[in-house]
């Protein structure tokens, strides 16, 4: 069968991919520079072909909710938006991670903080991977870095969220969503039926329908124990995450001296950087973390032996640098040092290298 | 002519002691137990006048615990 | 005649709806909360609606209504049930979808929310009961507390000058195109609780037939917050709510969508 090659932005892709793996809602509120995905949706009309459920809601908190509400029924449901909106949704979040749901939530992420830029920033970092919302609970992070992962991550997070029942994050930022690029979407699926949904999700709240029992969805538990039941329930699942899921990829790091880190749009950034600095005989290599949570902790210990030093390159101030020096031995002395730029600014290739020479002058 | 007999089972361990039911009765059949309380330390309601009760249910409406049952029972020989 | 001769379950002419679990409400003695929850359990009952009904808890003092009555629900954050319950009733039109909610998750926190499900006429009720006065997080001012009526964060009373004005939400509800049935009622004597299953009947008929938006406000008491016994709450909300809250139906009508 021929491939379904199309030319298009990463939102709009993501948007494409929602209806071919068989999502049942997308609720969302417009954000620059992430409203292609409602404004696609809108366009496709899902609703006459899958069924699909598309509404604009009065704001990112009702979006968030809606969600909430699609995922207690065992509905694969969606929201997306960017920055400010994704501090918005985080109380609802906290509240779908809580209440041990499926969910996909996109954050094509830009400056702030505040109302900040509408141009690309990488600054949410902290927000996705820490939590982001209040209370003790993770969020399976997948950082895309082409307009095919927008489209690939959107079945991908599907799967985890519902695999683990818990929310999964496509965090991308305003280049992936906003770049057009070469994506074969992915292959149509049908909508589940409520009798496969309630035969895959016999927690789903559907109405009791003759089961005997009633479903409910709730967040809320007084009693201590009970509690703490929940609250080392979903740390066991985190750990099951970290361990299985975890996802990074590698390029010229077989033979590298040095390391750079870098994640989604910084990482094609840097990977025509490695090939400049090659060239010239500097001996570098890429990491590039695909989940954010979980993170690459042994990628980055493992290869940490290996180099010389270590640049973490990330649109913002110092976040992921964090996570990485958490990631080294105890003991290791290798440096770790950051390179950010923020506004909305986006590094040209050789800023990087001019930024590996700085902080490792030996690398030349 | 026709007579209406009523009765009320109150369930007095659910009952709260509002007393809204007492002010709800149009024929004085409930009152409050001035003395005893239930396990849940409440003064529960109870007949204190049962031959009163005509079976309206105006008790039972009011009630916000749903623990009164209303029986009645339309003899029309008496 | 004897009590024996009365009592048999012939002459059962009221008893607890089947729907209502067993669990003792941890409401304050006297609350409306516990009538209401009443109706709905006897109404899901009548109309058979228990395997289809899903409702949608508010955060507040009806948090826990899940535990009252037997069917599906959803417990959503405090204002935000008008958007759990759009998601489900559009995800699931097969289901009659309502939320329960109060008057500081319903009318403060939650008016967006509330305003936006009912202006797009999703096909919902709302139950929303009027106390006046946060009751969970211990008596504090809500929106709907009355001018001059005192709660701990109004110790001396509501003033507008300080505090705004009461809202009346029903009456804008009315207002929007999406809602089908808007209605203000009370469970305080037997004939309001009649009125009041009547038309949490017609809201939950209007839901299951797609009509719109059905928004049924219970005006109602928090003797704990109020300060008052059950009886005296009774006699202030028809001497003081009801002249700012009146009675009856504000809007019965079909939405043309």
């Amino acid at each position: 069968m021929e491939e379904d090659v199309k030319l298009m932005k990463g939102n709009e892709a993501l948007a494409h991919a929602a209806v071919r793996y068989g999502a049942d809602g997308y609720f969302g509120y417009p954000i620059t520079p992430q409203s292609e995905v409602l404004e696609t949706l809108e366009e496709l009309m899902p609703w006459e072909t899958t069924g699909m459920t598309v509404l604009q809601a009065e704001s990112e908190v009702a979006a968030i909710n809606m969600v909430y509400g699609g995922a207690s029924c065992g509905r694969a449901v969606m929201t997306s938006s960017s920055s400010p909106g994704v501090s918005l949704k985080m109380e609802g979040i906290s509240y779908i991670a809580a209440g041990e749901l499926p969910a996909l939530i996109v954050n094509v992420m830009r400056g702030g903080p505040g109302l900040g830029t509408i141009q690309p920033s990488q600054a949410d970092y902290f927000q996705a991977t820490k939590g982001g919302g209040h209370g003790d609970y993770h969020l399976i992070v997948l950082a895309p870095n082409s307009v095919q992962e927008m489209a690939d991550f959107v079945g991908l997070g599907f799967d985890l969220a519902f695999k683990y029942r818990t929310p999964a994050m496509i965090l991308a930022d305003g280049v992936v969503g906003q770049m057009m690029e070469k994506v074969v979407l992915p292959p149509v699926r049908p909508r589940r039926t409520q009798a496969e949904i309630i035969e895959q999700c016999p927690w789903a709240v559907t109405g009791k329908r003759g089961r005997g029992h009633r479903n409910v969805s709730t967040t809320l538990e007084l009693q201590s124990n009970e509690m703490e039941k929940n609250n080392i329930r979903l740390r066991q699942t985190y750990d099951l995450i970290e361990a299985n899921e975890t996802r990074s990829e590698e390029f010229m790091t077989e033979d590298a001296e040095y390391l750079i880190v870098a994640f989604g749009c910084t990482s094609r950034i840097c990977r025509k950087a490695i090939e400049d600095a090659r060239a010239q005989g500097i001996k570098v290599g890429l990491l590039r973390p695909i989940t954010l949570w979980p993170f690459p902790k042994e990628a980055v210990c493992r290869l940490s032996k290996q180099v010389k030093g270590i640049l973490v390159a990330e649109l913002n101030n110092g976040q992921m640098i964090e996570d990485v020096r958490l990631s080294l031995s105890v003991g290791s002395s290798v440096p770790v040092c950051h390179f950010g730029r923020t506004g909305g600014i986006v590094p040209n290739p050789q800023e990087v290298i001019d930024s590996l020479l700085s902080n490792f002058p030996q690398s030349k | 002519m026709a007579k209406i007999f009523g009765a009320v089972e109150i369930d007095s361990n659910r009952c709260k002691g509002c007393d809204l039911c007492v002010a709800a009765c149009p024929t004085s059949v409930l009152s409050l137990q001035p003395k005893e309380v239930n396990d849940r330390g409440y003064h529960f309601a109870y007949t204190v006048n049962p031959d009163a009760c005509i079976g309206c249910g105006s008790c039972a409406a009011v009630c916000p615990d749903a623990c009164i049952e209303v029986y009645r029972l339309v003899d029309k020989n008496a | 005649m004897t009590r024996e001769d009365i009592i048999k379950d012939e002459n059962k002419v009221y008893s607890r709806p089947r729907l209502l679990l067993d669990a003792t409400m941890h409401y304050c003695p006297g609350c409306s909360h516990g009538v209401v929850h009443k109706l709905v359990a006897e109404v899901l009952e009548e109309l058979g609606m228990e395997d289809t009904a899903i409702g949608v808890a508010p955060v507040g003092c009806a948090v826990f209504a899940y535990n009252y009555i037997d069917i599906d629900w959803i417990e959503a954050a405090h204002g935000r049930a008008p958007a759990v319950a759009t998601a489900v009733s559009r995800l699931q039109p097969d289901n009659v979808v309502f939320t329960y909610q109060g008057d500081g998750d319903l009318a403060a926190i939650g008016t967006a929310e509330t305003i936006h499900a009912c202006t797009r006429g999703e096909n919902i009720m709302i139950i929303f009961i009027n106390n006046g006065i946060y009751g969970m997080t211990g008596g504090q001012m809500a929106p709907t507390t009355l001018e001059g009526m005192k709660t701990s964060t109004t110790p001396y009373g509501r003033r507008a000058d300080i505090n705004g004005f009461p809202v009346k939400i029903s009456d804008i509800a009315a207002m929007l195109d999406g809602t089908c049935y808007v209605t203000r009622q009370a469970v305080h004597t037997p004939a309001a609780v009649r009125s009041a299953r009547k038309a949490i009947r017609q809201a939950l008929i209007n839901t299951r037939e797609k009509r719109g938006t059905s928004f049924v406000e219970i005006v109602s008491t928090c003797s704990s917050g109020w300060k008052l016994s059950p009886v005296k709450a009774n006699k202030w909300m028809e001497e003081n709510m009801f002249a700012k809250y009146p009675l009856g139906d504000i809007k019965n009508t079909e939405v043309k969508k």
